[in-house]
């Protein structure tokens, strides 16, 4: 091993414990800022997010969401295109899901209806993608522009649709229609019997989310495509090399990541709101780069990073409720903490680390 | 009809001086080497700073200090971010929007109680119109009157700031020596390192820049434009700004005529709401929002003209074992 | 007299590479003094410490007699010490002008520093035979003319002491001969010029000193007047490496690759590749002898499907393809049949953040010996890299390690196995024992060799001519662009090197 490497566990595991630690550290400070007591803060945070079921039911409704827009952001790493469309590409995903369950949702059981609506969001998700993506694969324009560009280009397109194309006759609500139920996905309660999330809107989508995980582990690592998409990552000349297209990498790559960003609308539209409206992404997209920064683009570390930031939108809530002073606001302030260590300074500790490691690798060395 | 032209025209200007600083700034960043997607956050936070500092001191100059504070301070740790750490640009650009976002709306809150708002300006902690000699006097001469005591006259300081920068900009980018070296240093750090003049602090020096235009972009927003800050009430203008910058291929001169356009846009689109127009009917207000960000994008296909981003733009300067 | 520069016990680790070893230099003023030394052997290093890139880990610098300390670039020039760099350092979209100013300005504003760089471009160009437009825009000048803006650079910055690192890689011969006249005019009018180069010719052409730089040391100075190209080779290797690979003579069979009219054009519309044709026999090694940068890449890229032709055919196996179509891909001449070992395995040859056993099937990774469909069979990979791990003698012998902790050599041995344990019908070589060391030269040649026996076409791209003429069956040599001639291998260095310079077209006809 030479100067400058770290061992595996310091650099998984050591290393972001350490972001992650200095961003909740700062985010403590603001906390006391605002007068308020950090260590009561993080009780109120857990508890409402783990303490009783509802909490959890919660948690886990939030984590789907980031599980699809972190494996979005995820993906595309790989093929070092930084997706930071994930918004516009859930956004318009919505429209899919919307368009499937409106049409569907009078006449079928909403296992017929489920099918057509992850079509419809994959698709439209990664419709929504493929003009950046082209555009970086055979202009060069690069993709972090294009797709910035497109998540505004979809929120007037979105609101457009729904105030004059698909809104609810006799309303004035920039929004559908209620789908019936053959447009609703079944809360996991009730599938699976003994589990009980109260209120929480916790639906099948997390199943669906998981099978994503699986499907973007194998992927990346187990298929050919993936490991074209790696080549291509990390080298693009010798992607070049081995007769692999940068053109149709890059381009199925952005779709697959905007397909992913897409089936986000499937837990907020078919599984909770069950009509489309305005604005239901929220930022998800967004965070989904703090997500795969924090699970370092692994569909494992994207699960429990997508369950860290659940917990922070529900113990959040929760703690908002609490301390009034601590509005919902923190939690976007912890986000852009973790973006920051987990992410932009992701490398600050590396020095400090390396000298310790080599400091204490030194004696043994000589020993040996 | 010509009223009405003036009255488009003058709103054109205003709404296009935040855009203008925002782009400016962005352009000492993106010109030095550092992408900065920042520019949203930045004025924010800087909006808040100001509006809070003008409220609380009564002096909207204070205001404009503490604005430019605050942004500057944003724009250092982009700087420590991506230059001194290497981290990645853009993320660190998303990290700060978000801590923006999250603050302004957190403090303010916490400081004022009025729902993320800052209690609103009197008069005299505000930026308010300046009136140029004879404005009065010459009001009623036709287009002269108009073109002079409507357009001209009876902006706010920052306007006229704002488009004063425009050729301060040209003139430190093409005339002076740190313009030179910015411009070096955005297109191949390695010269610059190599003719003996430190990457790092040039970079720095960049991103200060940007950082106080993107605090007098945010003081114009809370405490010109409008007489508080309200939450989140950048609206995306960071990002138009950003629009324009690559619209007017990170020149001055250009940039100035992108924001122009940009402004006129969204000009057009307020008064044009819910009209019919003769042969086409009514065009969706959307459409118009969505307008600077398409044309982007078409400029960026290279269907009107290429845009090549600074070269080094978006990398860390390593120094390379040759 | 006081020499320009004296080090000592230069000192300097990269981590666990030992780059320069307590190394003594002393320069005297007013000589061309020439490092001379393998890849790798620490030169730039060296230069790149007395330019104040890096900074020594110990050792003194000494210029013009007084001790200095050099913490960065903006040190030495303030020490009349000036760097001509490999890569240039130039800004491509700036005029010769404002390249020249950048860094030394002369004020803060621009006005007066650029009226009085123009007067003193003026002066320099008249009184060094350095002619450039100062208007011009620097990135649409030939290289030959960017190099003298760095030239230019240098001088106005006011150095005495001129470093120019590889110049020649990049030029033409009559650039280099003129870049040559340049140094020697620059010496007669006082300066002094130290020139790193790894080749022997310029050092005997052009310098009046010469020291020698092995893995790190410096191993010898001597006056070149002094001294011969035989005995610096040997100062260079250690040892007198004979690059004679034990093998039989060639028995060609039938032609395997057969290239007609080929020529390719590069990104600034320049031919690179001007009527290229020629046959590769099974069972010969073909060698394209070449000075760097004379379209020898370019020729290999084109023919393993990386880049395009604007026209010509190529023939692999009877198997007639048309270069010119994007439907010739990399992908398409690997199934047909052509293996390439690329002159960059950094750059192409391997990603080296991969693990050894994902190298070991790129490029081939579609086949379906890997994995059914659209998976991959990791057993299968893995199998296959310890195979050739063991072949090859591969150290150390784990493809689970990332490929980047490997050696040069074991690199070049893991790029060489991919290639050969395919079994193609044409093996593309370039440049395979860049940055090597001697054994592993060693173990690549024999297999090279080996391979041809078994009746493989090769063709071999080397920039060292030694290399050539040990392993080729027959000698191709490349100027600009162009075949200019067919050799033996026996062929006498000289005239090799003549015909590489482009000197006898007509003969070689």
């Amino acid at each position: 091993m030479s100067a400058g490497h770290l061992p595996r566990w310091v650099d998984y595991g050591l290393m972001p414990l350490l972001n992650l630690a200095a961003a909740f550290l700062v985010s403590g400070l603001v906390v006391l800022l605002i007068g308020e007591n950090p260590l009561e803060a993080v009780e109120i945070l857990i508890w409402g997010s783990l303490g009783w079921n509802e909490g959890i039911g919660f948690t886990l409704f939030y984590a789907t969401n980031f599980i699809f827009t972190g494996l979005a952001v995820a993906v595309a790493f790989h093929a070092s295109l930084f997706n930071i469309g994930g918004e516009g590409q859930a956004y318009v995903g919505g429209l899919g899901v919307a368009i499937a369950c409106l049409a569907l949702d009078r006449f079928v059981p909403w296992w017929v209806t489920l099918p057509f609506a992850v079509l419809g969001a994959a698709a439209a998700g990664a419709a929504w993608a493929f003009v950046p993506a082209v555009l970086q694969a055979r202009r060069g324009s690069h993709v972090v522009i294009t797709t910035i560009m497109f998540n505004f280009i979809a929120a007037s397109l979105m609101v457009y649709l729904l105030v004059n194309v698909m809104g609810k006759e006799g309303s004035m609500q920039p929004e559908t229609r209620t789908f019936e139920a053959g447009g609703r996905l079944p809360l996991l309660q009730d599938v699976i019997p003994g589990l009980d999330f109260g209120t929480a809107p916790l639906n099948l989508s997390l199943i669906l989310a998981l099978l994503a995980s699986f499907a973007v582990w194998a992927l990346i690592w187990r298929t050919k495509l993936g490991y074209e998409i790696r080549t291509f990552g990390a080298s693009p000349s010798a992607a070049v090399y081995a007769g692999i297209s940068p053109v149709r990498i890059t381009i199925i790559t952005m779709m697959i990541s905007g397909g992913l960003a897409g089936m986000m609308a499937i837990n907020e539209i078919m599984g909770s709101q069950h009509r489309l409206l305005i604005e239901f992404v929220s930022g998800y997209g967004f965070v989904g780069i703090a997500v795969a920064l924090m699970g370092r683009a692994h569909p494992v570390g994207i699960v429990f990073a997508s369950i860290l930031f659940g917990m922070l939108y529900q113990g959040g809530a929760e703690l908002a409720f609490e301390k009034p002073s601590i509005t919902r606001d923190m939690i976007v302030v912890i986000q852009g903490l973790v973006i920051l260590f987990a992410g932009a300074l992701e490398q600050m500790f590396r020095p400090a680390l390396i000298r310790m490691f080599s400091f204490a690798r030194t004696p043994a060395t000589e020993a040996a | 009809m010509f009223e009405m032209m003036i009255l488009i025209l003058d709103s054109t200007v205003r709404l296009s001086t935040p855009l203008l600083l925002a782009c400016l700034a962005g352009l000492y960043s993106e010109r030095s080497g550092i992408f900065d997607i920042g520019l949203e956050g930045k004025m924010l936070g800087a909006a808040f700073a100001a509006g809070a500092g003008a409220a609380v001191t009564g002096s909207a100059w204070l205001g404009l200090a503490c604005g430019i504070v605050v942004s500057v301070a944003l724009a250092l740790l982009h700087g420590f971010a991506s230059i001194t750490n290497r981290g990645n640009q853009i993320v660190s650009g998303v990290a700060i929007n978000f801590l923006a976002m999250g603050l302004t709306a957190l403090l303010g809150q916490d400081w004022f109680r009025q729902g993320g708002q800052t209690p609103p300006l009197p008069v005299e902690a505000r930026f308010t119109s300046l009136d140029w000699p004879f404005a009065e006097a010459l009001r009623d001469v036709p287009v002269i009157g108009g073109l002079y005591s409507e357009l001209l006259s009876g902006h706010n300081l920052l306007v006229y700031v704002a488009f004063l920068m425009v050729p301060f900009t040209w003139w430190a980018l093409y005339r002076t020596r740190f313009g030179l070296r910015l411009r070096a240093v955005g297109e191949n750090p390695a010269a610059v390192d190599t003719a003996g003049i430190s990457v790092t602090w040039l970079r720095y020096r960049a991103v200060i820049c940007t950082g106080i235009l993107c605090g007098v972009a945010g003081a114009y927003l809370s405490t010109a434009q409008s007489a508080s800050f309200i939450k989140d009430m950048t609206a995306g203008r960071g990002f138009i700004a950003l629009a324009a910058l690559i619209f007017a291929k990170w020149r001055p001169v250009p940039a100035m005529f992108a924001c122009l356009l940009f402004g006129f846009l969204d000009a057009v689109a307020i008064r044009l709401q819910g009209q019919e127009l003769p042969g086409i009917g009514e065009v969706p207000v959307q459409f118009f929002q969505a307008l600077p960000y398409i044309l982007t994008v078409v400029l960026l296909a290279g269907f009107i003209g290429r845009a090549i981003p600074p070269k080094a733009g978006g990398t860390a300067y390593v120094k390379e074992r040759t | 007299m006081v020499p320009a520069i004296e080090l000592r016990k230069i000192d300097k680790s990269f981590g666990p590479v030992h780059a320069n070893k307590a190394i003594d230099l002393t320069v005297a003023k007013g000589s061309i003094h020439g490092i001379v030394g393998e890849n790798g052997a620490g030169k730039s290093t060296l230069m790149s410490i007395l330019y104040g890139f890096y900074r020594a880990d110990g050792g003194d610098i000494v210029v013009d007699g007084k001790k200095v300390e050099i913490e960065d670039s903006k040190a030495a020039i303030s020490h009349g010490i000036g760097m001509v760099h490999q890569h240039f350092m130039l800004v491509d979209n700036f005029t010769v002008l404002e390249n020249v100013i950048l860094g030394a300005e002369g004020g803060s504003l621009l006005g007066e520093g650029v009226a009085r760089a123009r007067a003193e471009l003026k002066r320099l160009e008249q009184e060094y035979e350095l002619k450039v437009d100062p208007d011009a825009v620097v990135g649409e000048l030939p290289v030959g003319l960017q190099q003298r803006v760095e030239i230019l650079k240098a001088l106005f910055r006011g150095a005495d002491i001129l470093i120019l690192d590889e110049p020649t890689g990049v030029l033409t011969p009559a650039e280099a001969d003129h870049l040559f006249r340049i140094l020697r005019v620059l010496r007669d009018e006082g300066k002094t010029v130290l020139l790193i180069t790894h080749k022997l010719r310029e050092i005997m052409a052009v310098t009046d000193t010469v020291s020698v730089m092995r893995q790190g040391a410096m191993v010898a100075t001597c006056k070149t007047s002094e001294t011969s190209m035989p005995e610096l080779a040997e100062l260079m290797v250690g040892r007198r490496v004979l690059l004679r690979v034990d093998k039989k003579p060639a028995t060609p069979g039938r032609t395997a690759l057969s290239v007609r009219g080929l020529t390719v054009r590069d990104s600034r519309g320049l031919d690179v590749v001007k009527n290229v044709g020629f046959d590769l026999r099974e069972g010969e090694i073909v060698g394209i002898a070449g000075v760097s940068g004379n379209g020898q890449s370019q020729l290999m890229e084109t023919l393993a499907g990386i880049r395009r032709a604007v026209s010509g055919t190529i023939e692999i196996d009877g198997y007639k393809v048309d270069p010119t179509t994007g439907a010739v891909d990399p992908a398409e001449m690997r199934r047909l049949g052509m293996g390439h070992v690329p002159e960059d395995r950094h750059r192409m040859g391997l990603v080296t953040k991969f693990y050894e056993y994902e190298n070991a099937i790129l490029g081939y990774h579609r086949d379906p010996a890997y994995g059914k469909g659209a998976m991959l069979d990791l057993a299968a990979i893995r199998e296959t890299a310890n195979g050739e791990i063991e072949k090859y003698d591969i150290r150390p012998p784990n493809c689970q390690l990332r490929t980047a902790s490997f050696s040069g050599g074991n690199q070049q041995k893991i790029v060489l196995a991919r290639e050969i344990e395919r079994d193609p019908k044409v093996l593309l070589v370039g440049q395979p024992t860049r940055g090597v060391d001697i054994g592993a030269i060693e173990f690549i040649h024999r297999r090279i060799v080996e391979m041809r026996d078994a009746g493989k076409a090769i063709l071999l791209v080397s920039v060292e001519l030694d290399e050539i003429r040990g392993l080729a069956d027959r000698v191709l040599v490349m100027f600009d662009g162009a075949l200019v001639g067919e050799r033996p291998p026996e062929t006498d260095e000289g005239e090799l090197g003549l015909m590489m310079a482009g000197v006898n077209r007509e003969a070689a006809e």
